[in-house]
């Protein structure tokens, strides 16, 4: 298994550096100037200069990258040049807020997805499977800013159930310890803070979760339908075991591999990728950091920020692999 | 094509006539056979349809409104209301149609040009030329998909062009994964040994050869794609990156509506609706054509 783990560690090197890269490269595909780009028009050229200088934009390309790097190695992915805040420690603050976020998503997303998933693969062509499968495709084809806005409109404005946006209401307060504040409401005790953040999660987790939950769905039915068809399951039936031992323990357990492989994608992505429903119910991630950072046009941390995200995103598929292997190890040996 | 054949056997003589048909009528008539697909295909024709004759159905102007009938709710004049300048949101969603269709072909075919490219010649070749090309494409996928497309349109600046660009950009990968997996089976066959043996040069054996019979995955990878690549351009203009106003871009008109949405949830109701259901019929589409031209592939 560590031989495994490692040989996975190295294969990621080469795809870290040109990770590296493009990231740095991004900043350069900007049209003219990056230094005006950055600063605006009305920017005097002093300011120009003095940016300029501080990002090293009249060194070549090759000594850029290698100050890029050499930084990079020690922990340093640049500075914003609005609030001169490194960007490792920008992430740091707002990384927690995602992690909740996309564990939540993801929570409500298996939950369901599978539930859907192992009924319509139970009672296939029935009208159980027809609505959920029916449904998923609905899911998948969602517009999930829009159905934010809509969850918004009808749990927030019309029925006044749920709180529109942030993470917590004004007035609750709460001891962070990870920042991740159900975490903490529950590591600290604090049952009011507790459900005022379930609240707060709620909605924008479901929106998250909405396109995981669909194809997550449609992977378990097609995955524990080839399944049941096999020998094994026949012979557990016909032996006589109850079904629901037929169901959850034979079939779903060697159904399971495929919708992995989903679960953990759909992860990786909505750890990076939850800008818009972050933006929509004003989330304070690293999505919606990134979002502010390009609408202000702070490439360094967007150049930083992209880089990390991408290195998270590496390491959960790294770490995704590594549960592959544990679930079937066939794996390890390919 | 008819074909007739005559069988004789000891005692009797039977005749067998059969009719020969092309993968492509094949596929229609299985494509044809599954509900969900027709439907699919009737929410893309139309799409097209609305796309074409817009100027004849939609009742105003996409562009032009009268603040006096601003934020109206549906009604008989205004069957989908009006938005925060007094413009149809009907004739707006009908108008949107044909920059949906502009999106989902450029972006399409700058994915499905680039990454057909490179999936062919990494597949064809192999060796180093195929590794570097996977290292580039493993890369690529590195980054979070709609991230990346944000991260290109903010640096080329916020416009549609560059929304379409940032995500033909991000869609290669998947195109070359696809294209990459087909030539390297079509390959193996023995019409290709026999090309290269009369003299074909490698050129004349992707394009002529090998890449027409990786058409089926391409083609239905395209079909998909059309659909995200719409909802992803709607995602970049509602987050402001993509089409300007006053076009009547349905994300640009989600961003508008927004505002509105406690007193007038018609304008961002029906915008999103037209959304989900032109991917819906993309990706029911899509999954049809899967299933009719690879029908091993249908569970």
């Amino acid at each position: 298994m560590l031989n495994y783990i490692l040989r996975r560690l190295l294969m990621i090197i080469p795809v870290l550096i040109g990770v590296s890269i493009l990231a740095f490269l991004l900043i350069h595909l900007i049209p003219g100037n990056p230094a005006v780009a950055m600063l605006g028009e009305r920017a005097t050229p002093e300011q120009i200069a003095r940016l300029e200088e501080e990002l090293g934009l009249n060194d070549p390309l090759y000594v850029q990258y290698g100050r890029f790097m050499a930084r990079v190695l020690q922990g340093d992915f640049g500075r914003s040049i609005h609030t001169h805040s490194p960007v490792l420690w920008e992430m740091s603050m707002r990384f927690p807020a995602t992690i909740e976020l996309t564990v939540a998503a993801m929570i409500i997303a298996v939950v369901i997805g599978m539930g859907a998933g192992i009924i319509s693969a139970v009672k296939p062509y029935s009208i159980f499977d027809y609505s959920f499968m029916g449904s998923a495709l609905i899911g998948v084809s969602m517009p999930i800013f829009w159905l934010g806005l809509m969850l918004i409109y009808l749990f927030g404005v019309k029925l006044g159930w749920l709180p529109p946006s942030g993470r917590l209401s004004i007035g609750v307060e709460l001891e962070t310890v990870t920042n991740i504040y159900v975490l903490d409401a529950i590591i600290t005790g604090n049952w009011v803070a507790l459900k005022d953040a379930l609240r707060h999660l709620f909605m924008p987790a479901l929106a998250l979760g909405t396109i995981p939950m669909a194809m997550i769905a449609r992977m378990t039915r097609s995955s524990m339908l080839e399944v049941m068809r096999q020998d094994f399951v026949r012979t557990a039936r016909a032996k006589g075991l109850p079904e629901k031992i037929v169901i959850f323990k034979h079939a779903l357990q060697n159904a399971f591999l495929p919708v992995l492989t989903v679960i953990g994608l759909q992860f990786g992505y909505l750890l990076g990728g939850a800008v818009m429903t972050e933006w929509i119910f004003a989330w304070p991630g690293i999505g919606r950091w990134m979002f502010l950072a390009i609408s202000s046009r702070d490439f360094p941390i967007v150049q930083g920020g992209i880089l990390l995200i991408a290195m998270v995103f590496v390491f959960v598929n790294l770490l995704v692999d590594v549960l592959y292997s544990y679930v079937d190890p066939r794996i390890r040996y390919d | 094509m008819n074909m007739r054949a005559v069988i004789k056997g000891n005692s009797e003589q039977v005749e067998v006539t059969c009719q020969s048909r092309s993968l492509w009528s094949d596929a229609l008539s299985r494509l044809l056979r599954q509900k969900a697909a027709v439907l699919g295909l009737i929410i893309v024709l139309a799409l097209i349809a609305s796309a074409i004759f817009a100027p004849f159905i939609a009742p105003y102007d996409p562009e032009k409104g009268k603040l006096s009938d601003r934020l109206q709710p549906p009604s008989a004049e205004h069957w989908l209301g009006t938005d925060s300048q007094g413009r149809d949101i009907l004739s707006r969603i009908i108008y949107g149609s044909r920059i949906s269709i502009q999106v989902g072909v450029i972006t399409v075919g700058i994915s499905l040009v680039i990454g057909t490219f490179l999936g062919a010649v990494s597949g064809y070749f192999g060796g180093i030329l195929d590794l570097l090309v996977m290292r580039f494409i493993d890369i690529m996928m590195a980054f979070p998909y709609i991230l990346l497309a944000i991260a290109i349109t903010a640096v080329l600046g916020p416009s549609l062009i560059n929304a379409m660009i940032a995500i033909g950009i991000v869609g290669i990968p998947i195109y070359a994964r696809v294209v990459r997996g087909a030539v390297l089976s079509v390959k193996e066959n023995e019409y290709i040994d026999a090309a290269k043996a009369v003299g074909c040069t490698n050129g004349q054996i992707i394009w002529r050869h090998v890449l027409p019979n990786c058409i089926a995955p391409i083609i239905v990878q395209a079909t998909l794609g059309i659909g995200t690549a719409i909802l992803d351009a709607a995602g970049l203009s509602f987050l402001g990156l993509g089409a300007k106003p006053p076009k009547p871009e349905w994300g640009l008109m989600l961003n508008q509506g927004k505002d509105a949405l406690q007193t007038a949830p018609w304008t961002v109701m029906f915008p999103g609706l037209a959304i989900l259901l032109v991917v819906l019929g993309f990706n029911l589409l899509g999954d049809g054509l899967r299933d009719a031209l690879d029908p091993k592939l249908k569970d």
